[in-house]
């Protein structure tokens, strides 16, 4: 299969250009140049994918070499989408995934919008908001449960200077209420840059002409926004959206860091419970399925998602 | 008429807009600038309270980053007579002598040997890939592209297990070569979009005279495409680099000894009784160093980076 | 059971084979020994600085936080990887890697060099060397005991004026607790009090969610209680031990005790966290491996006379138990230079070298080192040591221990710090997810 559609691509180049080759022929160069990635690619994304989906039916386990390898149907799949813990666990990846998501979008945009005045040393300021997001986000987990210690942590030390309560009077990671808002407050200040960046690049995308016009018209600011900024800003939003969405699905290192899923699992998100279930308890056949579980949703959302945004795009 | 245009902002919406800004970057400045001085602190001044913002800075922190130490009683240490270098007189202040060197230099060796091997591998392969998605006309080329960019959803731990066996029947688990092709794996769709709407900036034209002055459809891309595409190549390796310098999921199930990076060891950093935040510090801090310096470098290039391409200049 | 023994067979032949091809060639090794980072790992490396002189062989160490030892090193074992020759793994690893062929069996080499396990403190040897349990199946060489107990401020509890009013409140003395309740009157009676002018706490305790903190710590009440793993009688019958009435009171003491008497923000703590706890004098009271007592004695702050160290207190009904900490040392099956870690295991377990260990600041589990005359005056906790050792009782050791171990976490967690349920409830879960666990193993 893999053959074919290389030959397909060779065979669709200009006949015109692939006369005056001398040395390599243009099917040659396509052959070597697309080959080694879609190999690698099998190699290390579909083959395991596939790999996964055929343990996922049985009861293997990597720390059972001598354990009789067993099909055993759909078992996993039925345990797995009947653990009420798991629901749980979607529920706290859904939490965590919509108030990030709202506030990076929020606070993201308004400072896109901000940058945008052109003031004075806007540059400077836009790459000092744009450096959390270079950190290692396990390294800023681990810093956090720093910054979050009721008593020397200057998270809690600088809410008690605004506010005048005691700053040990409370414990963003210890406390059940508290510890989901913990992780959202993390990822929130890490990758609002990376929202505003996406907000900026589409309102530099859009013509003075456009304003100029609407203020002919006698529009005022605010309608100018909701015709004309908003509208044409909302495909990068979409955009920033989908990637901020696809990544905190995958959430593990920053939260496995910070809480390590704690207090019980109030912020135990799906991927730290699958990393529980396939490199703790070694239970790999049941790994599997749940993680073809989450790779189906994650692509089924996706590409749900990716049909909407094509469909704003085109308005 | 109004008395200001939206194009050009008047200077009153410039000053309360600087100002927000302005405010929201020093608030969010905090925590970063908050690691950077603790890597400067002693570690009781580290764990204050109230938190300390004057402090007496010290290095002590990257001199524990980068040794191993062991505490001795007193008449011991009295014994060994005075400290040799500047970093044994530090360390001796809290009764501890160094004993050797840490691992942190050895997995911050392997960053960089992951971090930039993965990243010419992937530009390689992706520089090639590009050009080809580019200039043919491939068949489901964009349901192609489309299988790249998936590659990317998957949550790292669904694909670990496999990779884990995988690895382990190849002798590739906790290997530099293991690390180097998976990071190459997952940044190809990155590297793949990006460079192909590089590449498709570049006019064919190009291509077509240099090809009738005799060069050879290859020659043509080395001498030619390539050249042209240097900024895009270069900022699509800073952002290659970043993923694979600051990965920990993989790094974490799949290596543990040899070719273990910084990310995972980092916060595993603890010193004579309980996390050793000041060495911490410092590794975050150093670790960040490179990462900071090409960012402010190709800030420029930021924003096709970030959105795979997807937003054009 | 049969392919445990099957595997044991296996392992046992290429054992015998390999020490016939490699004895001959006695020449200079790197050996990489691999344990968790801690003070204990300090003292091993000054310890094993005789070995490699008498060896000629070069010792390398990997040593990983608590918090991720288990899971690092398992995936090590796991994967097959060669990093490590010698291990001293964790207590409850024991079932899986000798039934997973991961771990040398030590019992032919044992024989040929005359070592006896005879000689070492009976708890270590089942706690870190046999499996199955109670058998002459021998994986590792106990290395090191340890055990959870408990060290409090001797100079806040020898004052006058606390003394007199702690005797008017609780109607007896401040002294060592004899039972749980007192253990908690004393924390209840510290929280929140200044002392020097300075607040302080009354008990640091392990409440860590992601690894076995909360287990190792919540289980000591639990057992003086009367908490039960099975039926004596019936091996894996859980129903009314794991979750009998004593069980539930022991786990409502323990929640009690976090509730009232834990400093602020003590939601996540493990040993690391409840150790500077307490040399940064916030705390009355400590509950913590007994590793950690050598250090607190040396101690500037707290150190000597200003601590005492006591075993776990009984229950109401006069049970008294505590949990088993420690490591045996093993040759990893992977190795390619077996030989010279066995040499490493021989020269370790030497009376002389042992003695050492002790000085160290090791807890060595030989008997002629403990049982020495001399042994229980020679540190202020010495003696709490041996009487800790006296009363262990270990968590499973099964190859599916790390299945039963989170559940344990997700349950204890989920009642003590999260507030969820009552501890009935959890219980009841507890016997139900480790019920699921062992019939997945096939145990009914």
């Amino acid at each position: 299969m893999l053959q074919s559609q290389i030959d397909r691509i060779a065979r669709a180049t200009p006949p015109a250009l692939a006369a005056r080759v001398r040395g390599l022929s243009d099917r040659a160069i396509a052959w070597l140049f697309v080959a080694p990635s879609i190999l690698l690619l099998l190699a290390i994304n579909i083959f395991p994918l596939i790999w996964t989906i055929r343990l996922s039916f049985t009861n293997y386990r990597v720390n059972r070499p001598n354990q009789a390898l067993e099909f055993i149907g759909l078992q996993n799949y039925t345990r797995i989408l009947t653990d009420s813990d798991i629901w749980l666990s979607m529920q706290a990846t859904a939490h965590f995934l919509i108030w990030t998501i709202a506030l990076q979008v929020l606070i993201g945009f308004s400072l896109a919008y901000l940058i945008n005045k052109k003031f004075r040393g806007n540059n400077l300021w836009t790459t000092i908001i744009v450096l959390p997001m270079m950190l290692s986000p396990a390294v800023v987990g681990n810093f956090w449960t720093f910054l979050y210690q009721p008593q020397i942590g200057l998270f809690n030390y600088a809410v008690s200077f605004v506010s005048g309560i005691s700053p040990s009077s409370f414990s963003m990671i210890g406390s059940t209420t508290l510890a989901p808002w913990a992780i959202v407050i993390v990822d929130t200040w890490m990758w609002t840059p990376f929202v505003m960046l996406i907000c900026l690049a589409g309102l530099r995308s859009i013509p003075t002409s456009i304003y100029e016009a609407a203020e002919c018209d006698r529009a005022s600011n605010w309608r100018q926004f909701w015709t004309i900024t908003f509208p044409m800003v909302l495909p990068f939003l979409m955009l920033a959206v989908l990637f901020r969405g696809i990544e905190n699905f995958k959430m593990f290192d920053l939260v496995v860091q910070l809480t390590g899923g704690g207090p019980g699992s109030i912020t135990e998100l799906t991927s730290i419970n699958l990393k529980r279930a396939a490199f703790e308890q070694w239970r790999t056949g049941y790994a599997s399925a749940y993680a073809v579980i989450l790779f189906v949703t994650v692509f089924g959302l996706a590409s749900i998602y990716v049909k909407a945004l094509n469909k704003v795009k085109q308005r | 008429m109004s008395s200001y245009s939206v194009a050009e902002p008047s200077g009153a919406q410039k000053l309360v807009a600087g100002a927000l800004v302005i405010l929201y970057a020093c608030i969010t400045s905090l925590p970063l600038l908050w690691i950077i001085a603790t890597g400067f602190k002693s570690p009781s001044d580290a764990i204050a309270y109230p938190p300390k913002v004057i402090f007496e800075p010290t290095v002590e922190g990257y001199v524990n980053l980068f040794t191993t130490r062991t505490r001795m009683p007193q008449e011991q240490l009295d014994a060994l007579g005075p400290p040799q270098t500047w970093y044994d007189k530090i360390v001796r202040k809290d009764g501890v002598i160094i004993t050797g060197a840490s691992r942190f230099a050895g997995r911050f060796y392997n960053s960089v040997i992951i971090g930039f091997g993965s990243t010419a591998l992937c530009i390689v392969l992706g520089t090639a890939a590009a050009y080809a998605f580019s200039r043919f006309k491939v068949p489901f080329k964009d349901d192609l592209l489309f299988f790249i960019l998936s590659t990317r959803m998957m949550p790292p731990i669904a694909v670990a297990i496999p990779i884990f066996l995988m690895f382990r029947q190849l002798g590739l688990s906790d290997t530099h070569a293991g690390l180097i092709l998976l990071y190459t794996a997952v940044n190809l769709s990155l590297s793949v979009w990006l460079l192909k709407g590089f590449i498709d900036e570049i006019p064919v034209e190009y291509e077509e005279a240099a090809l009738i002055d005799g060069y050879t459809r290859f020659q043509a891309f080395y001498k030619v495409v390539l050249p042209q595409a240097a900024t895009g190549i270069a900022s699509t390796a800073i952002f290659c680099l970043i993923f694979a310098w600051n990965e920990y999921a993989f790094a974490v199930l799949l290596t543990s000894g040899t070719a273990q990076t910084a990310p995972p060891f980092i916060p595993t950093i603890i010193g004579v009784s309980g996390q050793d935040w000041p060495a911490v510090a410092a590794g975050a801090t150093i670790f960040l160093v490179p990462v900071m310096v090409f960012t402010i470098l190709l800030r420029k290039h930021l924003l096709r980076g970030i959105t795979f391409g997807a937003v054009r200049k | 059971m049969r392919s445990a023994l099957k595997n044991t067979a296996v392992v046992a032949a290429a054992f015998a084979g390999l020490t016939v091809a490699t004895s001959s060639g006695a020449h200079a090794e790197d050996l990489t020994l691999c344990w968790a980072a801690w003070d204990p790992a300090n003292a091993l490396i000054e310890l094993s600085h005789d070995f490699e002189a008498k060896s000629g062989n070069v010792m390398h160490y990997e040593f990983v936080p608590w918090t991720s030892f288990a899971d690092r090193m398992l995936n090590e074992l796991n994967s097959g990887g060669k990093l490590c020759d010698l291990m001293i793994g964790d207590s409850q690893w024991i079932g899986g890697a000798a039934e997973n062929g991961q771990y040398v069996k030590l019992n032919d080499f044992f024989d040929k060099e005359g070592i006896k396990m005879e000689d070492f403190i009976p708890a270590t040897v089942v706690g870190y060397a046999e499996w199955p349990k109670n058998t002459p199946n021998y994986w590792a060489m106990p290395a090191f005991g340890d055990v959870v107990g408990w060290t409090y401020r001797k100079d806040w509890f020898s004052r006058p004026e606390l003394q007199a009013e702690f005797k008017q409140k609780y109607g007896h003395d401040l002294a060592i607790p004899k039972n749980w309740d007192e253990l908690t009157q004393i924390a209840e009676f510290f929280q929140g009090r200044v002392i020097d002018s300075k607040t302080v706490y009354g008990a640091a305790i392990y409440t860590e969610r992601g690894s076995e903190g909360i287990t190792m710590g919540a289980m000591n009440a639990l057992y003086s209680y009367g908490f039960e793993y099975e039926n004596p009688k019936k091996p894996y019958e859980l129903e009314g031990f794991v979750n009998s009435p004593g069980a539930v009171a022991g786990l409502e003491e323990y929640k009690k005790l976090y509730k009232c008497c834990t400093p602020p923000g003590h939601s996540d703590a493990y040993m690391t966290e409840d150790v500077d706890a307490y040399k940064s004098g916030q705390v009355a009271l400590q509950m913590n491996f007994t590793f950690t007592w050598p250090g607190i004695n040396a101690d500037a702050n707290v150190g000597g006379d200003k601590s005492g160290y006591f075993p776990n207190p009984a229950g109401p009904n006069g049970i008294q138990f505590a949990q088993l900490g420690g490591q045996g040392i093993s040759v990893v099956a992977a190795s390619s230079k077996q030989s010279a870690a066995l040499d490493y295991i021989k020269w370790f377990g030497q009376p002389e070298i042992q003695q050492k260990w002790w000085k160290l600041g090791g807890y060595s589990a030989l008997r002629k080192v403990v049982e020495d005359p001399g042994f229980a005056s020679s540190q202020p906790y010495a003696k709490p040591f041996l009487d800790s050792m006296a009363i262990v009782k270990d968590f499973w050791a099964e190859p599916s221990y790390a299945s039963l171990l989170q559940a344990t976490q997700k349950r204890f967690h989920n009642y003590v710090v999260a507030d969820q349920g009552t501890a009935k409830e959890a219980l009841d879960g507890l016997v139900k997810d480790w019920t699921e666990i062992f019939k997945d193993d096939g145990k009914y």
